[in-house]
């Protein structure tokens, strides 16, 4: 028989539960068994991730409660290392043991914002907004300062006046696009955090 | 990392120097005690500081900060004085027999043809190897001619005594001899030591030599290439390895091509630049590839539109016309008004840069900055007065922002690559909050408008906006596995095998490996570096077989590393000239069974090529052999030399006392505006470093209630003897100034810091942790690098974080 990670869970507890109450030989009424508080991660779902903190890339178990229906969203409650990962066997530091609160950090962004200029407030707009404003504003600038040609009448393709700063923690597929998209544009003024 | 984390439990050494794994990477840092535990290894630790990894320590041994390439080359002249080299390993897989060309000099401090106005060396020409008639690099096997790379580097490093070494780190003699003499023991063939550094190598105007220094020590001591050796570094973030694979970076390409200069109008040139023929008979010289990758690369941006009459899109790229538009650069040009936008995506400008006045009124100077994070950052309201935290005038400041939400790693699916080189797949467990999206809808949302906009409107230079190959099942979002995909590449026509003419890979199909990529435009690979990493056997950074059959701690089965699945780099060189590894028993990586190469580990050489063909190890370089003798390849000179920070405790190079164009890096690059902005020892007298701990990421974690709860408050530490001098108790609140601000925070004092005795001078150092600002749920703080100055390594422009100037008092 083949058991996962929540089937054991489901298994142990039910287990723990019937024999201790055999060991108090009484029969055990429905309503008693119903109060046996089961394993708290009986009936969640796990997702196989990496700690986003450091380069060690520690292998995580992200815990997740909802019902499993496709018009239901999981609630991440509990991260735990992963006791198959060859690197941190199960581990995790003061960093990543803490990462639950990162995922439900209050600081969180939901929506996005402008501030516009002078301004000493977040507006919030929709994404449509935003991505029709920022394209315009990408637009318009490298309409103008585009260089074809430098003074030697090299074709040399660049834009000089719009850089763009990559993430450190963002996944190669992420970082991918990311550069495809800058470099179409003739961007030069491109960095990851490896520059510091 | 040559090598990767569970690798380091073979080490029959390890020595931590410029980084702080105990309480950087604490998971990572198991593996040392694992080595101690299992292997009888020893750990030395070489710090400013008596770090947490110095506590667990065999040795500790202090040392003034950014003089490391001081100690460093004391000690390569102690393993050549004293002859405790391996001596096999240098003389057949290193440029130690290869004679140089007589023009190359080293004087007063500085390597032949520098330039002072422009603060470097123009022609670099002298800098390289003396041909033969036969057009390869002339060697003597003795090491007896004058200027063969042996002789230059002994008499390079017959500077650096113990006395003088000791005069300029300030670590005691006895204590730096008995660290030496540890170190010389692993150059016996099987023996290996594994250095592990990060930020506290690279983070200094002199960090890439400080590295290659490093380097050197290695290829003395045979120990690159072995299990448990190896130059090891420990990166910041987890996927900085991955974006640097994948070339997000100024001047590269994924897979760590190069964008072309100015100068370079010419395809052919360009390609034939970066494809060396060997420089020894026998020799792989590997990056003769380069054109398969790099048509590879422009087949899977532009797809069709590419092909060979228009050069494979060679005029799309754009050209440099100077080495770097580094983030350095870059903020000094937005600082003098010359930038117009500006996008940071996950990253912190404002507290990850020096100088915060600098970078604040630069961004001041923006018309538009778009921020995309998980979290609100200190950039993304660089424009907010928060009282002493951030004095700044909103009312003044007409920077537009906009401030994107995107998922964090627990909402998304994706691989990113730790610093042994694996790519790990993970999973999402969650949705985001909110309205938030993943980084790459956003990028495809944004390219898709830039590009109706360029569609309906036309432009400047729309070719590669229009052109970019965008076959995605939904354009504005593509999937991840739909781009892990590309990154591996595929094949655009049925390959045949060039002997049979059979069909190796039909059109469509996943290539299995970099091996097949080609330069007719029949491949497309977005990072040839990860070609193998989605096969048509599925994706592979998504296994998870931890299996360990030889007990070697590789793991073959566990995820997929870079390249070709191969966990420990030049692994060719833990054999010997006949195939066999040095130590049969503990450290059998790769040999050679008499028809191919196999090992415990993917061998790093051509599987079929028997040990008397000759072939050397370091494939990747045209001479087939490690160098101690940098070529042209480094702006300060082909060995390294020590100077000092740019702001010196000391005042002077004690090498060179009477010179001050040596005494702090000749080759590096200073802004004028920032030059002026250096403090000296008068006003600001005790030498200051900053770092982290290990209750804090950076400036992530005071988002976190639990890691805000464990480390609340800003603090500095400074050592006892220093508290007393200037009447500071733990727990007074002090301010720290250099010649670019000040911060405030609350002293600790500590015995782990204590005062060096440096040239006669005696040095205090002062630590500074940089995890606080003015977001969060942690208490407001400074933005420590405030305090930092504007300069960068010679090389990668990464800032002097690790070294500079203040002053302290009570207030």
């Amino acid at each position: 028989m083949e058991v996962n990670r929540r089937q054991f869970f489901k298994i142990c507890g039910a287990g723990i539960g019937a024999s201790s109450l055999a060991a108090l030989g009484v029969a055990p009424e429905p309503a008693y068994a119903d109060s046996i508080r089961h394993f708290k991660l009986a009936n969640t779902r796990e997702a196989r991730n990496t700690c986003p903190y450091c380069s060690v890339g520690c292998g995580v178990i992200l815990y997740s409660r909802g019902s499993g229906g496709k018009n239901v969203s999981q609630n991440i409650f509990h991260i735990e290392g992963d006791a198959d990962h060859p690197v941190n066997r199960g581990t995790l530091c003061p960093k990543g043991a803490g990462l639950v609160d990162f995922i439900q950090s209050p600081s969180r962004l939901q929506y996005p914002q402008v501030r516009e200029p002078g301004s000493n407030e977040w507006k919030r707009i929709s994404w449509d907004d935003a991505f029709k404003r920022i394209a315009r504003l990408v637009k318009d600038d490298r309409d103008a300062n585009f260089i074809e040609r430098n003074d030697s009448g090299d074709t040399v393709n660049r834009w000089l006046s719009t850089g763009f700063l990559a993430a450190s923690a963002s996944s190669n597929e992420a970082g991918y696009m990311t550069h495809k998209v800058v470099r179409s544009l003739g961007i030069l003024g491109f960095d990851n955090q490896a520059r510091v | 990392m040559t090598n990767h984390w569970c690798d380091i439990k073979n080490a029959n050494l390890v020595l931590v120097m410029g980084g702080n794994a105990a309480e950087a990477h604490p998971c990572g840092f198991k593996w040392v005690t694992e080595a101690k535990a299992h292997n009888q290894a020893k750990l030395l630790v070489v710090d400013p500081r008596f770090t947490r990894t110095a506590s667990v320590a065999d040795t500790y041994a202090p040392i003034r900060t950014g003089t490391d390439i001081a100690f460093i080359g004391g000690l390569i002249r102690y393993l050549l004085e004293n002859d405790r080299i391996q001596h096999e390993y240098v003389r057949n897989y290193t440029d130690m027999p290869f004679i140089v060309k007589s023009g190359y000099a080293f004087e007063d401090g500085l390597f032949n043809g520098y330039d002072a106005d422009e603060r470097g060396y123009p022609d670099k020409s002298a800098w390289d190897y003396e041909l033969g008639e036969d057009g390869y690099a002339r060697v003597d096997m003795s090491l007896e001619h004058p200027r063969c790379v042996y002789q230059l580097m002994k008499e390079h490093y017959s500077r650096y005594t113990p006395e003088m070494v000791s005069r300029i780190c300030g670590t005691p003699e006895k204590r730096m001899k008995e660290v030496w003499d540890t170190i010389a023991e692993t150059s016996a063939p099987g023996q290996s030591m594994t250095i592990l550094y990060a930020l506290g190598w690279t983070q200094h105007s002199v960090g890439s030599q400080m590295i290659r220094a490093g380097a050197m020590l290695q290829l003395l001591l045979g120990n690159i290439g072995m299990p448990g050796g190896g130059v090891n570094a420990l990166r910041g973030h987890s996927n900085i390895q991955g974006l640097t694979d994948l070339g997000l970076l100024s001047n590269l390409l994924p897979g760590y091509l190069t964008l072309p200069r100015d100068e370079e109008q010419s395809y052919s040139d360009y390609i034939a630049e970066r494809a060396p023929e060997a420089l020894r008979p026998g020799q792989m010289s590997y990056w003769q590839n380069y054109e398969s990758f790099h048509v590879s690369l422009m087949k899977s941006w532009y797809g069709d539109a590419v092909n060979e009459d228009n050069n494979w899109g060679y005029d799309w790229l754009p050209k440099l016309d100077v080495p770097l538009y580094d983030v350095l650069k870059f903020f000094d040009m937005m600082y003098e008004g010359k930038v117009n936008g500006y996008f940071c995506q996950g990253f912190n400008p404002i507290g990850s840069f020096p100088n915060k006045a600098k970078i604040s009124a630069a961004l001041s100077r923006l018309n538009y900055l778009v921020v995309m994070d998980p979290l609100m950052t200190e950039t993304s309201e660089f424009w907010k007065n928060v009282d002493e935290y951030n004095d700044v005038d909103t009312a003044s400041i007409d920077t537009t922002v906009f401030r994107l939400p995107t998922t964090c790693f627990a909402e998304e699916d994706g691989s990113l690559v730790n610093s042994g080189r694996w790519l790990q797949w993970h999973w999402k467990g969650g949705e985001p909050p909110g309205e938030a999206r993943p980084d790459i809808a956003i990028m495809g949302g944004l390219f898709h408008h830039l590009r109706d906009l360029y569609q309906r409107e036309g432009g400047a230079f729309p070719d590669p906006i229009l052109n970019l190959d965008w076959s995605y099942q939904r354009p504005d979002e593509p999937t991840p596995d739909e781009v892990a995909k590309e990154a591996n590449g595929r094949a655009m026509k049925d390959l045949h095998d060039e002997s049979t003419g059979e069909v190796r890979v039909r059109a469509g199909e996943q290539l299995s490996g970099f091996g097949q990529l080609r330069a007719d435009g029949s491949t497309a690979s977005g990072c040839w570096l990860f070609c193998g990493s989605w096969t048509e056997d599925g994706n592979q950074m998504a296994r998870r077989d931890n299996a360990d059959p030889y007990n070697m701690g590789q793991t073959l089965g566990w995820a997929w590393s870079w390249p070709a699945n191969r966990r420990i780099l030049y692994n060719r060189a833990s054999a010997d000239t006949h195939g066999k590894p040095w130590d049969s028993k503990d450290k059998r990586l790769v040999w050679w069974d008499g028809n191919q190469w196999t090992g415990t580990d993917v061998p790093d050489f051509a599987a079929d090529s028997a040990p008397e063909e000759g072939m050397s190890p370091f494939i990747m370089n045209p001479e087939g052999v490690a160098r101690f003798f940098a070529r042209d390849n480094m702006a300060e000179g082909p060995f390294p030399e020590h100077y000092e920070p740019f702001e010196t405790p000391i005042g002077r190079n004690p090498l060179n006392p009477d010179n001050p164009d040596v005494t702090s890096n000749p080759a590096a690059r200073v802004f004028r505006n920032d030059m002026e902005l250096f403090g000296n020892a008068e006003e600001f007298p005790h030498a200051a470093t900053t770092y982290r701990l290990t209750e804090h990421f950076h400036f992530w974690t005071k988002h976190c209630r639990i890691n805000a709860v464990l480390q609340p408050q800003q603090f500095v530490e400074i050592g006892e003897a220093m508290g007393n001098e200037l009447g500071i108790k733990a727990g007074d609140r002090v301010r720290v100034s250099s010649n670019r601000g000040y911060i405030e925070a609350v002293a600790v004092v500590t015995k782990r810091i204590k005062p060096l005795d440096v040239d006669g001078k005696t040095v205090h150092h002062v630590g500074i942790p940089l995890h606080w600002g003015y977001v969060g749920l942690a208490k407001n703080g400074y933005v420590t690098n405030t305090l930092t100055p504007f300069v960068g390594d010679g090389n990668t422009q990464t800032p002097e974080f690790k070294s500079f100037l203040v002053n302290v008092e009570r207030v």
